[in-house]
């Protein structure tokens, strides 16, 4: 009965985050691709949660989902109709290789993930109920990983001293003008 | 494992990271290629859950926060971009703004 369940959320959480991600590419006002990707955000939490990673689900729904998508909202809500971005008359050559290179991308990921790993993918080990708590990621992340902890903590102050030079400097451009 | 096993969350993000590619290569909006970047980020980011599940070990876990910082802070300098390109009334199409094509 609850392998049914897990089943159902299963299916209901990868329709739902696949749905959205088509949803994203397909739109051609920004908000609505924004907003679907705050529903593919949504879902794919949803299956960190059945992978029993809730750390990571719940700072997905918090800085993704909230933090970085409210960023995004923000600069579509600035652009106004100039973000609009309709459907590029390109050739359509250019559309039918674009296609023919992301089937070809997936056709090779599930190949070499089959010839690799096929027959030991199916039975996967029990883990306690620490697996994937808040606990557990600060130890590993204090512990093992304290160098990707440091450097995770450079990036973001570089990216945080660029966008403030991006904004400064075309402040600066619009004066001139 | 109760459910379904590890083949089915990598196929989803298969699908993930090439829908994300398709978008990439089909639009021509900077804003929705930003989107669809972060698409593909996630798909890795399932992946790599997947697979610590799988072997039991929290490893993937700590891969999929550095990335979800990296994409932050790749969305700051993203959006950065393309204030100032508007700033500078330049069209926002990515095919338009091949200044430093050699």
């Amino acid at each position: 009965m609850g392998n049914v369940l897990v089943w159902a959320v299963w299916v209901a959480a990868a329709f739902a985050c696949l749905g959205s991600g088509a949803a994203v590419v397909s739109f051609t006002n920004p908000f609505y691709s924004a907003l679907a990707l705050i529903g593919n955000l949504g879902s794919l939490a949803v299956l960190y949660l059945l992978l029993s990673a809730e750390f990571v689900a719940a700072a997905q729904v918090l800085v993704y989902a909230g933090a970085v998508m409210v960023m995004f909202l923000f600069v579509i809500a600035y652009l106004g109709r100039h973000a609009d971005a309709p459907w590029a008359g390109g050739p359509s050559w250019q559309a039918l290789g674009a296609v023919a290179a992301a089937g070809a991308l997936m056709v090779e990921i599930v190949v070499v993930i089959g010839l690799k790993a096929s027959g030991r993918l199916s039975e996967a080990p029990d883990v306690g109920s620490a697996f994937g708590s808040p606990t557990e990621v600060g130890k590993l992340f204090l512990t093992d990983h304290l160098l990707a902890f440091e450097i995770t903590s450079i990036v973001l102050l570089a990216a945080a001293v660029g966008g403030v030079v991006l904004g400064s400097q075309a402040s600066d451009e619009e004066r001139i003008r | 494992m109760m459910g379904p096993d590890l083949t089915w969350y990598l196929a989803v993000a298969a699908f993930l990271f090439a829908i994300g590619t398709l978008g990439v290569m089909l639009r021509r909006s900077p804003l929705i290629i930003l989107l669809s970047i972060e698409i593909m980020l996630n798909g890795a980011n399932l992946a790599f859950i997947s697979f610590s599940r799988h072997h039991a070990e929290m490893d993937g876990q700590i891969f999929a926060l550095a990335v979800m910082a990296v994409a932050a802070s790749e969305v700051v300098v993203g959006l950065g971009l393309i204030v100032a390109v508007h700033r500078r009334r330049l069209e926002l199409d990515v095919d338009k703004l091949s200044t430093l094509r050699g």
